[in-house]
């Protein structure tokens, strides 16, 4: 059973059933635009959006999120010691990720569950996440997933694979977790598919005209890009918000924080941004990325040439283009790419010449 | 107004060459349809890249804060109050500034252009007042009083207040109702008031791309950055949010020109501009006060006057 088919008819009927063993998050409009979020009973996902404001990324790692508690109560027993939370580990889906924000989920692994340190908030949500995509047939102009190693049909960090027709879903089973979830809900209707999705894949394809090149990020001598002439005139505009890292699917960056409030206490993780001037304060009061321009560097030099030379498997972006439609001044990580990836410094340029 | 366009490349590159000015602020084009991005020139025969049209919705006077240069910079009505503020505030002096004034016809509002279509807009093209939007290869044409910013379409001050050179002859002000939106929810009740305030923070990130963008906030440490003592939690918790958004605003009053920089910025759309609205309007009604109109004048809170009115006070 490698696809199966799903009549429109089904649907609802086979998500009622998935919501006695699994909570499911889907798209939903909110006022304007789409974001994922918990459907209540009953409640069905919207299919009908091309791109959310905000990644997925937040049901697996929640922009706050309490993690220990404490207490500073004297006469508790247990006072002053740290006790983890219990967080909800119970079996989810998300239904109607795009294949691009299914690939950032396995970057952000990367980064979350290594050999050596695992994160345990992480490893538990992504443990207990079926991920049940939906085949990208519209995609924007800011897209660039095709350029990035992903692709509308991108298969990448997938249990499910939903392609829309008419009066049904075909639906690629692509893991156990996936083939768990299609049985749970009832989904069993053998059928054939390959042919039909590659003649849609390569027609999804051939609609994504943005692009970036990166075959020379890897070779670029770290120290050139970092001194490199471009980055005033790219920061210039910037205005230091996290709008790009926020929005953004594959940052992974966290700050933690006590709360206290009467005599019980509480440690939470927040996202953070290096586009903040606190992201690197010290205590001291030195800040070694005191300037916007060294903020806006790093951004773009982790997720593409840091990234690139320490897990050599390609740009830390999936091209779904948020931070491009978002960033309030443009500034357009595309040109960004292109302008890193075809840096030559003056003497490199002046060997060329003579 | 994309006919302004050579007046402000000549004017720019007449200063670069001259070299009364070390770079010129303005706009260049964007790689996406509505947006313009800020930029600075610093060599006159790159002044050709600069442009204007109504995706200059970005407040330039925030991009003058603590500079030392000799600055050319383009300035709308907006703008140009904001630069004023700027200099009363000693965050950039007079001299420092030769101002190209820009008479402006309002901007494009980016976040409802782009939910009154279900496709991907490509393009964006303006003929004098009418819009001509491409989705999916169709052209729509609109009326830009359709899409104008909601700060634009009751905004009172379009020519700038204070300029060195003009690069075209000032357009008519607008004689409107500033303060009907405010009105409305000052004759909320408390509750109502509650909820209203509630639904409308509720999607905040806290990403505070509106702060950034507001030329206002240029605090070295803002309140929400400090640490001894910490002001303000850094999670989600509403109250947070929320006093994020309040003291923001007070913070502004009586120096926000209503640009509208913070609204077009954020990314989920919140209008936080009705609290800055409502403290610019207790300004204008109590101490006749439009901010940034004059270099000779302190702000109202800035300032004790014995008749400052003080019915408050019970
Ligand atoms: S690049 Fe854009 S979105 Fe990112 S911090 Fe700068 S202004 Fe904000
Ligand atoms: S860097 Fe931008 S385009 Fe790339 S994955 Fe992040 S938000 Fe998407
Ligand atoms: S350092 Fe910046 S770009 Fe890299 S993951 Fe963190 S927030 Fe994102
Ligand atoms: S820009 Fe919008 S989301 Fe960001 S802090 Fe301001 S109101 Fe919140």
């Amino acid at each position: 059973m490698t696809f199966v088919k799903i009549d429109k008819k089904q649907w609802a009927q086979g998500l009622a059933t998935l919501q006695k063993s699994y909570r499911l998050f889907g798209p939903s409009k909110e006022k304007d635009y789409y974001n994922y979020k918990a459907l209540d009973v009953g409640e069905q996902p919207d299919f009908g959006f091309s791109n959310t404001r905000l990644s997925p990324k937040a049901i697996l790692f929640p922009q706050s999120e309490t993690i220990i508690e404490f207490s500073l109560d004297e006469n508790a027993a247990d006072h002053h010691i740290m006790k983890s939370i219990e967080t909800d580990s119970s079996p989810r889906a998300i239904l109607g990720i795009r294949p691009c924000d299914a690939k950032a989920v396995r970057l952000v692994n990367l980064n979350f569950d290594t050999p050596e340190y695992q994160d345990p908030y992480w490893v538990k949500a992504l443990d207990a996440t079926t991920f049940v995509g939906l085949a990208c047939d519209d995609p924007k102009s800011t897209c660039f997933c095709t350029s990035t190693g992903c692709g509308p049909y991108n298969e990448e960090g997938l249990d499910l694979l939903l392609i829309e027709e008419d009066a049904q879903y075909l639906a690629k089973v692509l893991t156990d977790k996936g083939r768990a979830f299609a049985e749970a809900a009832g989904w069993n209707t053998a059928t054939d598919g390959e042919a039909d999705i590659d003649a849609r894949k390569a027609t999804a394809e051939a609609k994504i005209t943005a692009s970036v090149s990166m075959e020379n990020l890897k070779n670029q001598d770290l120290m050139d890009l970092h001194g490199a002439s471009f980055w005033e005139d790219i920061a210039f505009a910037c205005i230091n918000c996290g709008t790009c890292t926020f929005t953004c699917p594959t940052c992974w960056c966290f700050d933690l924080q006590d709360e206290v409030h009467g005599k019980t206490g509480k440690r939470m993780k927040n996202w953070d941004s290096c586009m903040f001037p606190l992201f690197t304060l010290h205590t001291t009061g030195h800040n070694p990325r005191g300037t916007k321009t060294q903020r806006l560097r790093q951004r773009f030099m982790h997720k593409l040439k840091y990234f690139v030379d320490k897990y050599d498997t390609g740009i830390m972006c999936v091209g779904c283009g948020r931070c491009v439609s978002q960033c309030p001044v443009n500034i357009d990580i595309r040109r960004v790419c292109d302008l890193m990836n075809n840096y030559k410094t003056d003497e490199a340029a002046c060997t060329v010449q003579d | 107004m994309s006919e302004y366009n050579d007046k402000i490349r000549e004017i720019s590159q007449r200063l670069l060459k001259e070299c009364q000015v070390d770079m010129v602020i303005g706009f260049r084009k964007g790689s996406m349809p509505m947006m313009n991005e800020p930029c600075f020139i610093k060599n006159a025969k790159d002044a050709a890249q600069l442009v204007w049209d109504s995706n200059c919705g970005i407040n330039l006077a925030n991009y003058l804060t603590n500079r030392t240069e000799k600055i050319g910079i383009i300035a709308k009505g907006c703008d140009s109050r904001n630069i004023v503020t700027h200099i009363i505030e000693n965050k950039i002096s007079r001299e420092q500034l030769v101002i190209i004034g820009v008479p402006c016809q309002g901007m494009i509002d980016k976040h409802k252009t782009t939910s009154m279509f279900a496709g991907d807009i490509q393009d964006v093209t303006e003929d004098g007042g009418k819009i001509k939007i491409t989705v999916n290869g169709q052209v729509n044409e609109l009326d830009k009083a359709d899409v104008l910013q909601k700060n634009c379409a009751v905004c009172t001050h379009r020519n700038p207040v204070i300029y060195d050179e003009m690069v075209a002859d000032p357009v008519e002000e607008q004689n409107v109702d500033r303060y009907e939106d405010v009105r409305q929810i000052e004759a909320m009740n408390p509750e109502e008031k509650w909820n209203y305030f509630e639904e409308l923070l509720s999607p905040c990130i806290r990403c505070y791309a509106c702060k950034n963008a507001c030329p206002l906030c240029y605090c070295p440490t803002c309140f929400v950055d400090e640490s001894k003592p910490q002001w303000v939690g850094k999670g989600q918790d509403p109250t947070d949010v929320r006093t994020f958004h309040f003291l923001r605003a007070f913070h502004c009053g009586g120096r926000c020109t209503d640009c509208g920089a913070c609204e077009r910025a954020c990314p989920v759309g919140i209008n936080m501009r009705v609290f800055t609205k409502k403290l610019e309007k207790d300004s204008f009604e109590q101490f006749g006060w439009e901010a940034g109109l004059t270099l000779d004048e302190r702000p109202p809170l800035d300032t004790y006057r014995p008749d400052d009115p003080d019915e408050f006070i019970k």
